[in-house]
């Protein structure tokens, strides 16, 4: 959420419909965290290599370097090459695998378990709490609740993808693929499918429509939100 | 006999023959090398014309001016030429072109077959360029996603353009990946020892046993999914016991070691140039060799990566992100130790190094994009969308094209003989290096803001109109730019000024040769004894030209060069090269008739055309080898050495072992998917498996124990000069037996439509058929040549190299049915 706070005026007027720097669920919110994060080392990474480039060419006589070639391969291959690469890469490891054990779909008391069926050009949504009863194009989540969506597809591959709420999964045929989602609030979010599927996949969306607990009920009763 | 005698006698042995008819039939590797570097450049053009149609079209949202149907094939064919017509052939182009002259030999291994190579890629790209003209281009997107681009979701011919068309050109990467592993293990100058080969040799090495390893898995993916399409195989179908996901495995098994295919030979210009640009030696050699074999190594570990969103096991993927963050080590390796060769001489900014910087200031930014897709959650958001277009063009454009074109400022006065004196190079730089950031850097953002790849349009009000807009402004400058290189090489190539032999005072020997190079490379080899010779003999030149080296006197009109032993370098056998010849392009045009036969459903065409095939490849083989033993040949400076023709070991030997290497890959890949489907697939077990019989069984361990029996008699027998007949009747039947026991697999099963397990008993079965019949015909062939007088006690290279064949057919068919009666003998 503090990254997001940043970001904003960077972002000023621009719409966020599709953004993935402005989440509105805790996976989507550690995700963009993390890219600030890595942003920021990449960064400091690529000006550091540019530094050292650049000093190749203009090296004040005051810089020590080191004069031989056994010298130089301690510095640059054994320490830089090997000593820092080795070090950045394993706690960018470290923190990426922990991020995404967070992301894991666990077991919850709170947990909704929806499905998702993507075909060309649609997407048909079911209901654990609801059975028998479906949507088209629109799926309903309660807000502030953990949903694991159950995805597949029918006919060609496509991708489920709510950019705000969380990371993409892909909707293959023969296979389910579950997904935990979750919104902070109540509200709509854009989804798109996100495996190219041939010319109908620009149009291929569909809408997911976060409820309060009293309008999560009435859906559930079969009551029109 | 003087230098220029000793020139006009090696030019006329070595040269292609005059007029049109040169073009068809040479086989002189510098010849061949131009061809694939203008092809190459050919298709370049043609994807960069794509490239500008889809910048135009996402320059403003709600465009018309391509529909779906257009633009899916434009992005289609832009990546998929880029790849495979452009990058892959620059390198082959380049490595065939330059390796034998960085070596100091005068040709490439097998001659013919780099001609051969060249036409099939010639051939197999026309087809997609005809697709392209005819509007009937692939457009399921260049990695080819079934069911997508299977028959349910492209049911024209699109996707088989693509198939077939890209498994013609890789006969040419494949072709050319035998012949450099074998040129740079055995064709170089006396005395030049591995530790002694120029660092560029050690990166085409690697990256010929990489595509050796790394194509087969994409060439039996193709034909796998093309005999779904042609003939409702399911591979790929998860009703009849496939998975789509099979092909992702197989297409990144291929595709991500293609991603370090084309950074290597890059990453070997740079290691090249980089230190001649500075005034100094590479700093840290052997870092910088074990750099590009573990980077070699740790890349056929990490396909995954492109699968993170397809549902794959949580172990899995942090295995396979620690594997890609993993590779970024030797990356970083090699990079310092560029680095540190700057600090350690001092460079100049001529234009290759202006190249070098740009790549540094690129490719650097596109492996730390590429570190931030590796951590899986980051790239669950960023997956499919513009991040990745904009990662891959950094890495791609950054890490290949930048350094093939420093590579091809600082090798153009060696090609033409020419100085540049326009400042269109520099020029054309700036306009290249800015343009490109200007159209990439912005469209990070844009995909972060979640644009997907390969939509036609988008609407307004997203915030992504003005990164586009100025995306595609960006494009057209680099457009303007590469137009302007190939301004500037024509005019270097017609109108500049005759320039010095070594303008960058180099140390390599591709400078110790008259520019622009004569046919025969060197007039003599010249005795190597260490990584630069220029360096320590600025006379090498001038000695190479009066003969003082090897093979410097011409004998008849025999093209004559030597090989060496592989580590120590030391002259071992001399060659005599076949000269120019049509076969390589007829051989070519009939191989083409295997493929058109496919794409246009004429069926019959297809066993015509392999009989075709195989009556040229006989005609192929029986012109080389002798029918007497002549001994040892003087080689000058006193040393007699014998012809490759009675050597153990003969360069086909060694062309066929890296051939079954890149057949066991493919071999081993069927057997993966085999596993995949069984394991992994829905729809499985099938109604029935398999049920392993008597009589099967009993041919397969026939033929297994009598082929290799057979030939390993014959050639015994040979060793004792009596006739090798009965040995090789032996094998032949062995052969046979083998191949009667593969046909008897499919017999009395389902039909092969009906479920993923039949199908892939069909290829099993078809595979050790192939393998099996061709052994028997190797063993009667070489009956014959033995009958010719071929083969003696001296001349027994060809019993062995058939020996490796009959051993792999063997071997194949047993592990293929033993895995075919498997399922059938646990239930």
């Amino acid at each position: 959420m503090g990254a997001s706070v940043t970001t904003l005026p960077l972002l000023a007027g621009c719409a966020e419909t599709y953004s993935t720097v402005h989440p509105a669920g805790p996976a989507a919110a550690a995700i963009a965290t993390l890219w600030w994060v890595l942003l920021f080392g990449a960064v400091a990474i690529f000006l550091l290599v540019m530094l050292l480039l650049a000093l190749a060419f203009r090296r004040p006589a005051s810089l020590p370097a080191p004069s031989t070639d056994a010298s130089r391969e301690r510095f640059w291959i054994v320490g830089l090459g090997l000593g820092f690469s080795l070090s950045v890469l394993a706690a960018l490891l470290a923190y990426g695998l922990i991020i995404g054990e967070r992301l894991l779909p666990r077991p919850d008391a709170d947990l909704v378990r929806v499905g998702a069926q993507a075909s060309r050009w649609r997407w048909d949504f079911t209901y654990a709490d609801m059975p028998g009863q479906a949507t088209q194009g629109v799926l309903h989540i309660p807000a502030g609740r953990p949903v694991d969506v159950e995805i597949t597809a029918t006919d060609v591959i496509h991708s489920f993808w709510v950019p705000r709420l969380a990371g993409k999964l892909d909707a293959i045929p023969g296979h389910v693929n579950v997904l935990r989602i979750e919104a902070w609030s109540p509200g709509e979010y854009a989804g798109i499918s996100s495996e190219f599927s041939g010319p109908g996949y620009r149009e291929h969306r569909f809408t997911v429509v976060a409820h309060d607990g009293a309008a999560w009920e009435a859906f559930l009763r079969g009551e029109a939100p | 006999m003087n230098a220029l005698q000793r020139h006009r006698a090696l030019t006329r042995i070595w040269s292609s023959e005059q007029g049109w008819r040169g073009w068809f039939t040479t086989v002189n590797h510098s010849d061949v090398g131009r061809m694939f570097l203008f092809a190459a450049a050919f298709f370049f053009a043609v994807g960069g014309v794509l490239a500008m149609l889809i910048r135009a079209q996402l320059a403003t949202p709600r465009s018309a001016f391509m529909g779906p149907d257009v633009y899916n094939q434009v992005f289609t064919m832009h990546g998929t030429i880029m790849m495979f017509l452009f990058a892959i052939p620059l390198f082959e182009g380049l490595t065939v072109y330059m390796l034998p002259k960085l070596l100091g030999t005068r040709d490439l291994a097998f001659p013919r077959l780099t001609a051969y190579g060249f036409w099939c890629y010639v051939f197999g790209g026309a087809m997609l360029i005809f697709a392209l003209l005819a509007g009937i281009a692939p457009d399921s997107g260049w990695f080819m996603y079934p069911p997508l681009s299977s028959t349910l979701g492209s049911p024209g011919i699109n996707s088989d353009f693509w198939l077939i068309g890209i498994t013609f050109v890789e006969i040419s990467a494949i072709a050319a990946a035998v012949e450099i592993t074998v040129t740079v293990l055995r064709y170089r100058a006396p005395g030049m020892s591995l530790d002694k080969m120029p660092i560029y040799a050690w990166y085409a090495l690697v990256v010929a046993v990489m595509i050796l390893t790394g194509f087969p898995p994409l060439i039996l993916g193709s034909i796998l999914l093309e005999l779904e399409r042609a003939f409702g195989m399911p591979f790929f179908q998860a009703a009849e016991g496939g998975d789509s996901l099979l092909w992702q495995h197989l297409f990144w098994l291929f595709g991500h070691p293609e991603v370090y295919i084309i950074f290597l030979p890059a990453a070997g210009v740079v290691s090249t140039i980089l230190p001649v640009m500075a005034r100094t030696t590479l700093l840290g050699y052997g870092w910088v060799v074990a750099a590009a074999v573990s980077l070699g190594v740790l890349s056929f570990g990490l396909w995954v990566h492109h699968m993170f969103t397809t549902g794959i096991p949580h172990m899995g993927l942090a295995f396979f992100s620690a594997a890609s963050t993993l590779v970024a080590v030797p990356t970083g390796v090699q990079i310092f130790a560029w680095i540190g060769t700057l600090w350690k001489g001092s460079p100049q900014l001529r234009l290759p190094m202006l190249w070098i910087l740009a790549f540094f200031a690129t490719f650097v930014i596109g492996g730390l994009t590429g570190v931030m897709v590796a951590v899986v959650p980051f790239d669950w958001q960023v997956h499919d969308t513009h991040f990745v277009v904009a990662h891959l063009h950094y890495v791609l454009v950054g890490g290949f094209v930048f350094p093939m074109l420093a590579a091809l400022y600082y090798w153009l006065p060696h090609v033409t003989g020419r100085k540049r004196f326009f400042k269109l190079g520099e020029t054309a730089f700036w306009l290249i290096a800015i343009g490109f950031h200007v159209t990439f850097l912005a469209v990070h953002w844009v995909g972060l803001l979640g644009m997907r790849r390969r939509i036609h349009t988008y609407d307004e009000g997203q915030g992504w109109e003005v990164i586009n807009l100025i995306s595609s402004i960006g494009g057209f400058v680099t457009a303007v730019g590469f137009a302007l290189v190939f301004v500037d090489i024509a005019v270097n190539a017609a109108v500049a000024i005759r320039g010095s032999r070594d303008p960058w005072k180099a140390g390599t020997l591709e400078w110790a040769m008259p520019t622009p190079p004569p046919a025969y490379n060197f007039a003599s080899l010249p005795e190597v004894q260490n990584r630069d010779p220029l360096y320590h003999d600025p006379a090498l030149p001038v000695r190479i030209a009066r003969g003082e080296g090897y093979l410097g006197t011409p004998r008849g009109d025999r093209r004559e060069t030597l090989t060496v032993s592989i580590t120590s370098g030391r002259p071992d056998y001399l060659v005599v090269f076949p000269g120019n010849t049509a076969l390589p392009i007829m051989m070519a045009f009939v191989t083409g008739g295997i493929f058109l036969g496919m794409l246009v459903k004429a069926y019959w065409l297809v066993p015509l055309s392999l009989v075709g095939v195989g009556a040229l490849m006989m005609r192929w083989v029986w012109t080389l080898g002798r029918r007497d033993d002549v001994g040892p040949q003087d080689i000058g400076r006193g040393v007699a050495l014998h012809s490759a023709a009675e050597a153990a070991d003969p360069p086909g030997w060694w062309g066929s072992l890296f051939l079954l290497l890149a057949d066991a890959t493919f071999f081993g890949s069927l057997l993966f998917g085999y596993a995949f489907l069984w394991t992994v697939a829905p729809n499985w077990p099938p109604s029935s498996y398999l049920e392993p019989d008597v009589l099967g069984l009993g041919l397969v361990l026939a033929g297994a124990i009598l082929a290799p029996l057979g030939i390993r008699l014959a050639e015994r027998q040979v060793e004792r000069h009596a006739a090798p007949y009965p040995g090789l009747a032996l094998a032949a039947v062995g052969g046979m037996a083998l191949a009667l026991a593969a046909c008897l697999v499919p017999l009395g099963r389902p039909a092969p439509d009906f479920h993923a397990y039949d199908a892939t008993l069909w290829v099993i079965a078809g595979y050790a058929l192939f393998h099996a019949a061709l052994a028997a015909g190797m063993t009667l062939f070489l009956a014959a040549r033995a009958w010719a007088g071929f083969v003696s006690a001296r001349r027994c290279g060809e019993v062995r190299t058939v020996r490796l064949w009959v051993d792999y057919a063997a071997v194949t068919t047993l592990i293929g049915l033993a895995a075919s009666y498997l399922p059938g003998a646990l239930t």
